[in-house]
């Protein structure tokens, strides 16, 4: 199952890395992040603002803008094991122009604007966004936006993919589609605006939805209604997708894996039980522990995680995380850049805690300078005692 | 959109009034009137003036009736007749002086429109997509130096290189052996070959303006959220950007239909006079130095109506480019 050698594997990101060069030097905004998006599974990406899990994903796509760019790492999109079976289900993928690839392509290899690229984007992939009314253009009418995504990728006349777009419209919940097809975005309120923009990502039958903190921009009623419909589609389509959140209470709700981002790396890994009944990182913990419950006691103060994330542009050495970790051990998380470690289950976890302080050098680590610790004694208890929590 | 073209039109017509009364007391705003001004210049060159004549020249024009009564007499006859009165210097009816030049300005007008939109559209375009490029530096650079040239120098210019390189005198919009004859096939090829050089030499400044406007408008647009989501239909990039960003930067371009007709035609005299253009500008100047009242006030008017008119049509356009204030509009009747 961690491996992704078996079919379900939708796509691959190995070791992405997006800088971006500012008047003060490069800042690496996703710095080493492996993930791991399978067929029908929803994976959520967690993390606070800033620790680049929006920049990770238009990555995916290539859609950085300058001044960011991709300075390594795959991203390796495989092919429909079943390609040409799948297209029965909604009826109108069978026109499609180009042909399924077949064997798998590196995304973050394409040049960001050639036409590789643009086959992948909302045909294989596509991506949906957290602002609904900025992100739909709002001086062209809903059936010219999402015709148009049909009409990219689909040799269909002007008249079919407008039936096809109030299908489409119908089948995201949008009341009376042959009437709001030709209403302007602003026209409408923020949930139906972003069943729109779910309607044009969806009308390619894409493989992936990425989709990049869809509601956080909503009300909460609107919020379970698009969290409902998206898991809902994602099901009935078998598609997989990666959700953006920072919202633990989201993850909960439709997640199957999540990765825990911090500061550009994906500190932990797995399903979704798994890292919510047993979060290994000191992060997914302190993460777990800072969401208000019901029903809890009033008078406790809600634990905080203490300090502030640091500067992207100035990395601290060795784990990101050491300063406002609990169980830091000095002299070596300052040193050693943690590296992902398999712990059993198809999870992975970054902290020095579950080893990798074994005289490994990564080829990022600084200096080597870990080596001076003896970590081995140490990082074995600490580890016995987490799982012992 | 019927109801706004019909209320927008029925608003014009207090404004037109506005605009007529304003002409009115404008040109009477300075002291004394065509006869003062005769009557200095006569004595100027040594000759007497009999006060009997000046009466009898008073009531001819009716110079001797209240500001109002000659306001309603000069307002009446064009409304009623479409007679503006005549012109004390020329001795003729202000309609058969200014149809011609009016005609010409606004052909200049609209011709400087065309010529500045078709360089400053894809110039604009080129140097936000492509921006700290050598090209765009390139275009900046010569359009700051369009924008600090003032025309009538790069006329002044124009006339200089054309005389003392190629021996040609420039002057005119209309050539002297076309300069009587009716208007027809061969006086409107004329006028179109000699109308290149003050289209290019009053447009370099806006045509610059124009650049800076789209430039920046576009840099703006391209960073928007909606650019991205285009992208990520897999559109090709020249058509991400022709359909979406620029249609959004390019609304203040329509906005400015309405006031580039009184910019030019006030911005064009200089260079009309350098040039000898049988444009608005020379006469409206010459008639307001001679206190020529019924040609000034002919000419600020018309000017005024065509700017009204000018605004009506790139509101009109405005609405109909972007459905946003289409639809703000139509709640608003």
């Amino acid at each position: 199952m961690a491996t992704g050698t078996d079919q379900d594997v939708l796509l691959e990101v190995r070791d992405l890395r997006t800088r971006f060069r500012t008047d003060h030097g490069e800042v690496p905004a996703v710095n080493g992040v492996d993930l791991t998006l399978r067929r029908g599974r929803t994976l959520c990406v967690v993390g606070e603002s800033g620790c680049g899990k929006s920049v990770t994903a238009r990555s995916i796509l290539q859609l950085v803008e300058p001044p960011g760019r991709i300075t390594g790492g795959r991203v390796l999109l495989h092919p429909d094991p079943d390609a040409g079976g799948a297209d029965a289900g909604d009826g109108h993928a069978s026109a499609t122009a180009s042909p399924a690839f077949t064997e798998s392509v590196d995304l973050a290899a394409l040049s960001p604007k050639g036409k590789e690229i643009r086959r992948v984007r909302g045909r294989d992939i596509s991506m949906i966004f957290q602002e609904p009314m900025a992100s739909l253009s709002l001086v062209h009418r809903v059936g010219n936006q999402i015709g148009e995504a049909i009409r990219v990728h689909n040799p269909v006349s002007k008249k079919e993919a407008r039936r096809l777009s109030v299908a489409l419209l119908g089948q995201v919940g949008i009341p009376s589609p042959e009437r709001l097809v030709d209403s302007y975005p602003f026209q409408l309120s923020g949930g139906m605006r972003q069943r729109v923009m779910i309607a044009m990502a969806l009308s390619c039958e894409p493989r992936l939805l990425i989709a990049d903190e869809p509601t956080t921009a909503l009300d909460v009623t609107t919020q379970a209604q698009i969290l409902d419909l998206l898991a809902d589609l994602q099901k009935r389509r078998g598609m997989g997708m990666m959700f953006i959140t920072h919202d633990m209470g989201v993850v909960a709700e439709i997640a199957d894996d999540v990765a825990v981002m911090y500061l550009g790396n994906v500190v932990e890994r797995g399903t979704v039980d798994d890292v919510f009944h047993a979060p290994k990182h000191p992060y997914t913990r302190a993460l777990l522990e800072s969401i208000p419950r019901m029903g809890g006691a009033r008078r406790d103060r809600l634990p905080a995680i203490r300090g502030t994330v640091p500067d992207p542009a100035k990395r601290p050495t060795g784990c990101v995380f050491r300063d406002r970790c609990d169980s830091a051990m000095p002299g070596l998380c300052d040193t050693v850049d943690p590296p992902p470690i398999d712990v059993g289950g198809g999870r992975q976890v970054r902290c020095l805690l579950y080893g990798g302080a074994e005289g490994r050098g990564p080829d990022d680590q600084v200096g080597g300078t870990g080596d001076d610790a003896d970590p081995t004694p140490r990082t074995g208890k600490e580890a016995a005692d987490v799982d012992a929590n | 959109m019927r109801a706004l073209v019909i209320r927008r039109l029925f608003y014009m017509v207090p404004t037109m009034f506005a605009i007529s009364l304003v002409a009115f007391l404008v040109i009477q705003l300075p002291p004394g009137n065509y006869l003062t001004t005769y009557i200095a210049e006569l004595s100027a060159r040594g000759q007497s003036v009999d006060q009997t004549q000046i009466r009898a020249l008073e009531e001819r024009y009716g110079l001797d009736e209240p500001i109002f009564v000659q306001y309603l007499r000069w307002i009446g006859g064009i409304v009623l007749h479409g007679d503006f009165g005549q012109s004390f210097q020329y001795q003729r009816d202000v309609s058969d002086l200014i149809w011609d030049r009016v005609g010409i300005s606004v052909a200049l007008a609209l011709a400087t429109i065309v010529v500045s939109w078709g360089l400053a559209i894809p110039i604009g375009i080129y140097s936000a997509v492509r921006q700290h490029s050598v090209g765009d530096y390139v275009f900046t650079f010569i359009g700051f130096i369009g924008l600090a040239t003032p025309n009538f120098m790069l006329a002044l210019l124009f006339v200089w290189i054309a005389f003392a390189y190629f021996g040609e005198s420039v002057g005119g919009i209309v050539s002297p052996e076309f300069a009587d004859s009716a208007w027809n096939l061969g006086k409107i090829l004329d006028v179109v070959s000699n109308l290149w050089a003050p289209v290019l030499i009053i447009g370099t400044a806006g045509t610059a303006v124009l650049i800076r406007v789209l430039r920046a408008n576009l840099l703006d647009e391209l960073r928007k959220p909606y650019v991205v989501t285009a992208r990520a239909k897999g559109l090709p990039e020249w058509r991400v950007i022709v359909k979406y960003p620029v249609r959004m930067a390019m609304s203040p371009f329509i906005s400015t239909i309405g006031w580039v007709l009184p910019t030019i035609v006030g911005g064009e005299v200089m260079v009309s006079i350098v040039l000898s253009l049988e444009t608005t500008g020379p006469l409206l100047l010459q008639a307001l130095r001679n206190q020529d009242m019924y040609l000034a006030g002919a000419f600020i008017l018309v000017l005024g109506v065509l700017t009204l008119v000018g605004t009506l049509i790139s509101d009109l356009l405005l609405a109909w480019w972007d459905p946003r204030i289409r639809h703000a509009q139509a709640e608003e009747v």
